[in-house]
């Protein structure tokens, strides 16, 4: 077993509403590896960005303690907490809206640097953009442009490289490659990859595109309204998704396989219900062709396997 | 089968201040009554502007249909006035736009939204029957008709989008031009959608242009393929005949080889080399000889044709790639 970089225990983000509370995140509990990556898959809504911002606390949690190093950063202030932080990076999703466009290249990314002062020294600063910017694909030449003048790939490139330039350990990547085109995701995937190869970072990759997550993860969580359903290795669950939401998601993506044309589908009905102050109880209940009477009372990740932890109450028995 | 939409040889260029953009050069496409045709490409390929093109609904000034023709049942689409046109779209050929967020108008309840197209297209038509239709159409996109008196930002994505589906089908058109409809909606959501439009397509028996960029969708829910190219079709075929990968252009085989799948295990994807050759200053010879590994000599001279692999199955490369799906 390698070493837990980070946990978060009981992490709670709630926001407030006239009408009450939406519950964006619920008590969720993850572990992430020094070097592995835990995909977090769920549909738009369902609090997989609320998640990854909570956990850098770019959004103060509700409740719950995030531990990162075996230390509970929460309480930190000031000096301290920026110090860690540094380990903790960002990639955002939409690399259109994400770089300040009066900023040229270089700029961009030399912005961490000045700002946690990693690197001090102008030599030294420049040595290390140029160095991260060679690693994430981008040449000299683009020292002086500005991100309009790039292309997406390119762009999510400069968002990446802002992020990799502090040598964190662990990297939040917001849905990095869902603005792109197929082939340029493909490259981007790579780059990611061999970064944790050659630095072995951790990743926390939020999508909600279950190739992509089967392609880069080592652990998968599945969400739905705040609240984990469903977290296993990424073989077992591919196996063995259990959770009616994981077989409906499973089911619903579109393979480029003939031999899945015609088979049976779970299609879901209704949509994603009103997740202020949510019902004690199952919330995918509404939309569950199995739900029960039972599926009223709440039902915490129980675990049904090594490694596979599911919260549905039919399953549970089931499997018991 | 009867042809419904043919078009031949299309050039259209947008100017801007500094270049003239190629956005289709020599695009041809055929449309067979009731099939549903996936149309492929990258972002920037020009599909889009094929199905605006189709619908005469270029932005003016900016772009330019050049060259070509599009006929749609004998009628001559670049020469038809402004009063035949404006009877084609919605009631022959209507279009379901990439984002539903934007293609509502705000402060128009749904419901008049949708009786506008009956209004334009049948002035003659009852207010009572016209009510009738459109409390039939939401039932059939599963919208209750109680919600026709709401306002679009009343509406989830998913439900928007019905709203668009139901306005696009509500004069019955013989053509559907599906640009990206489910792009910007979730997972199980796109399944109910696509679901949902094979099936009221069947119903009233037209014929659909599904324009996307996911190989995964033209799989499951189309009858031929045509894959587009620095405004070219590239490949065109049947489904099976492009899917099986015995012959590809090596564009389209590319793109096999960089999308994850759910049941290989490639530790890594491959991803095609380079970007898309620039619109507003195209390479002579083949378009994808930039980022072609099988790219010789004569591709940058001259331009490859057509060749037809197997009946039916079309491909524009002087050497197609064999069985696709071999790594190097």
């Amino acid at each position: 077993m390698s070493e837990v970089l980070l946990e978060t225990r009981n992490l709670k983000k709630y926001f407030p509403h006239k009408l009450g509370y939406v519950h964006a995140v619920d008590d969720v509990t993850l572990k992430i590896n020094i070097g592995e990556t835990l995909g977090v898959v769920g549909e738009s809504g369902c609090g997989k960005s609320t998640l990854g911002r909570t956990i850098l606390r770019l959004l103060e949690p509700t409740e719950g303690e995030v531990i990162y190093e075996g230390r509970n950063i929460l309480p930190l202030k000031g000096k301290e907490f920026r110090k860690i932080q540094t380990g903790m990076q960002m990639v955002f999703q939409d690399p259109y809206s994400s770089l300040n466009p009066r900023m040229s290249v270089y700029d961009l990314i030399a912005e961490p640097l000045k700002v946690c002062k990693t690197v001090t020294g102008k030599e030294a600063m420049a040595k290390k953009v140029q160095e991260t910017m060679e690693l994430c694909g981008l040449s000299e030449r683009h020292n002086n442009v500005y991100p309009h003048e790039m292309d997406g790939g390119r762009r999510q490139r400069v968002g990446l490289a802002r992020a990799l330039v502090l040598d964190p350990k662990f990297v939040v990547c917001d849905e990095p490659v869902s603005a792109l085109d197929v082939s340029i995701q493909a490259q981007i995937l790579n780059l990611l990859m061999d970064m944790q190869e050659s630095r072995n970072l951790a990743y926390m990759f939020i999508t909600h595109d279950l190739c992509v997550v089967r392609h880069i993860s080592s652990n998968i969580m599945v969400m739905y309204m705040g609240q984990v359903v469903e977290y296993a290795t990424k073989d077992e669950i591919f196996a063995h998704h259990v959770h009616p939401y994981t077989k409906a998601l499973m089911s619903a993506i579109p393979t480029a396989d003939l031999s899945r044309r015609n088979r049976e589908r779970h299609v879901l009905k209704g949509e994603v219900s009103n997740p202020i102050n949510p019902a004690p109880g199952c919330r995918f209940t509404p939309r569950c062709p199995y739900a029960g009477k039972k599926c009223q009372e709440p039902q915490p990740l129980t675990q049904i396997a090594p490694d596979h932890f599911v919260a549905c109450h039919e399953c549970v028995s089931f499997s018991s | 089968m009867e042809k419904l939409l043919e078009i031949n040889n299309l050039n259209v260029v947008y100017y801007t201040d500094e270049s003239v953009v190629h956005a289709l050069n020599d695009f041809s496409l055929e449309v067979m009554k009731g099939e549903t045709l996936g149309l492929v490409g990258e972002t920037g390929a020009g599909k889009t502007t094929m199905a605006l093109s189709t619908l005469r609904l270029l932005p003016e000034q900016v772009g330019k249909i050049t060259g070509g023709t599009i006929c749609y049942r004998g009628m001559d689409i670049l020469n038809a006035g402004k009063k035949q046109l404006r009877d084609l779209r919605g009631a022959e050929i209507s279009m379901i736009f990439q984002d539903p967020m934007t293609s509502l108008n705000p402060v128009m309840t749904v419901g008049d939204q949708i009786k506008e197209v009956l209004d334009l297209h049948f002035p003659d038509m009852q207010p009572r029957e016209k009510n009738q239709k459109v409390d039939d159409i939401l039932k059939l996109v599963g919208i209750a008709p109680e919600r026709k008196d709401q306002f679009p930002h009343q509406f989830s994505g998913g439900m928007k989008q019905r709203v668009v589906i139901a306005m696009a089908l509500i004069a019955e058109p013989k053509l559907l031009l599906a640009d990206e409809p489910t792009t910007a909606l979730d997972v199980t959501i796109q399944a109910q959608i696509l679901a949902l439009m094979k099936e009221l397509k069947e119903k009233f028996d037209s014929a659909m242009v599904l324009i996307t960029h996911d190989l995964g969708i033209v799989a499951e829910f189309c009858d031929r393929i045509a894959v587009i190219y620095a405004g070219t079709v590239i490949e065109s075929g049947t489904v099976e005949q492009v899917f099986s990968q015995t012959k590809n252009h090596p564009y389209t085989a590319g793109l096999f080889r960089c999308i994850p799948d759910l049941t290989t295990t490639a530790k890594r994807l491959t991803p095609i080399p380079g970007y898309m050759a620039d619109p507003s200053n195209l390479p002579e010879g083949c378009k994808f000889a930039e980022r072609c590994k099988n790219c010789q000599e004569r591709c940058r001279k001259e331009e490859p044709p057509m060749n037809e692999a197997e009946p039916g199955h079309f491909i524009k490369c002087f050497m197609p790639e064999k069985g696709g799906m071999t790594n190097e």
